[in-house]
């Protein structure tokens, strides 16, 4: 059920979050929920982060970690967690390394009312009026707070929903195997990873100096996959013709997303070269590049797509 | 029927092949020789650094970024992008 999936994990990364310090920029952490620490019911909602479970029960103090009657699973079970404590020490700090955990978690801090309001956006963005992402003393607001600001949550679920359509509709047409589903995932994947790169040569060529990060990117070009499976639920609902009118109103929404949401970050993003002297150049290639990421996405969802529903 | 193959074919484009696709470009960038080629087409290192307290343009970016693939790959390693492309070509 995608909603209790939803609610499981917003409180799983509402208890990750509360089980690490806060970072400097608080405001991303602030605890909506109440505030009872309740580690019975962290236990009960992550079943699989045993490792979170045992250090905040480590953490709790010395007398709430004595469980069993027998010292020896007493000292057992200690012993373990701290093993469980260093190993995610280390794997924290490697992967620190190569990407800002911090900066990954602020774009799955989300709800079910900012998700909610999401995808009624990307579906309809017609009568959405404000499209400012807003700050909070320089740092942007968390999706939590700001339905405008771009998460991974939606286009990580969206991007598995994808795979699991994509593996059904070839299942009706009888056509499925294990390893055509992994080279569908792959070459999904690999589509958003070509996106990703040459938005970010082109923004680097024109010297665009938007805040727009990696992730920023991926998260924009992982909202295709919204639409990409409405439109193949149509196909497979209503059949071609419906997949075609599907198609048509999902590339018309995004495109309008796309375009509205681009062209705050990098039309109106402040170069080096300001006052006057600013070429006629720059603002047409800026739009060029926002009008051509929103006309590539049509095209990616019938390719990706098309074959799904004949 | 030949349209379900054909569709199914077209879809074979897996992680392997882009990362051949990326280190192959890369190498070709590397490779571009500054005086025989890139100067003939106005294209060399001096013609890159231009207005220093303005916006660089298009063709300055380009141009810096060949010369620091270049950089990289001949000064820092220069056995790697030979490796590659011997693997590569051997196993495609």
């Amino acid at each position: 059920h995608p909603l209790s999936i939803t609610v499981v994990r917003s409180f799983t990364a509402k208890s990750r979050a509360r089980a690490a310090p806060p970072p400097a920029g608080s405001v991303l952490f602030e605890d909506t929920s109440s505030t009872a620490p309740a580690m019975n019911s962290q236990g009960y909602y992550t079943p699989g982060y045993d490792m979170q479970g045992a250090s905040s029960d480590m953490q709790g103090g010395p007398g709430a970690g004595n469980m069993f009657a027998d010292p020896m699973a007493n000292a057992a079970m200690m012993y373990g967690s701290s093993l469980a404590n260093q190993g995610k020490d280390i794997v924290n700090k490697e992967i620190s390394r190569f990407m800002s955990v911090n900066k990954l978690k602020y774009f799955f801090a989300v709800d079910t009312r900012y998700v909610l309001k999401k995808l009624l956006i990307i579906m309809f963005p017609y009568t959405h009026q404000d499209w400012e992402v807003r700050y909070h003393r320089d740092t942007p607001l968390p999706p939590r707070q700001d339905v405008n600001a771009p998460d991974l949550y939606i286009p990580t679920m969206a991007f598995i929903t994808y795979i699991l359509l994509a593996g059904m509709a070839l299942g009706i047409q009888k056509r499925f195997s294990p390893e055509v589903l992994g080279l569908c995932a792959s070459t999904a994947l690999v589509w958003i990873i070509i996106e990703v790169l040459v938005l970010l040569l082109s923004l680097y060529l024109l010297t665009v100096h938007s805040d727009l990060s990696t992730f920023d990117l991926m998260a924009y070009s992982g909202y295709k996959y919204v639409g990409i499976i409405f439109t193949v639920l149509c196909g497979l609902l209503f059949g071609s013709d419906g997949y075609f009118v599907a198609l048509a109103w999902s590339s018309c929404a995004l495109m309008f997303f796309i375009v509205r949401s681009l062209k705050m970050k990098i039309l109106t993003s402040i170069s080096s070269d300001t006052m006057g002297m600013a070429s006629s150049a720059k603002p047409q290639l800026r739009l060029y590049i926002t009008v051509a990421t929103a006309v590539f996405q049509p095209i990616i969802i019938y390719w990706l797509t098309s074959h799904l529903v004949r | 029927r030949i349209l379900r193959v054909v569709g199914a074919a077209s879809m074979a484009l897996t992680l392997y092949a882009l990362i051949q696709t990326a280190v192959l470009c890369t190498n070709a960038l590397a490779v571009l020789h500054e005086e025989r080629f890139l100067s003939k087409l106005g294209w060399g290192v001096e013609q890159g650094v231009g207005g220093f307290g303005d916006d660089p343009g298009v063709k300055a970016q380009i141009l810096n970024l060949i010369r620091s693939v270049r950089t990289v790959m001949r000064d820092g390693g220069y056995i790697i992008p030979y490796l590659c492309c011997v693997l590569l070509i051997s196993l495609s």
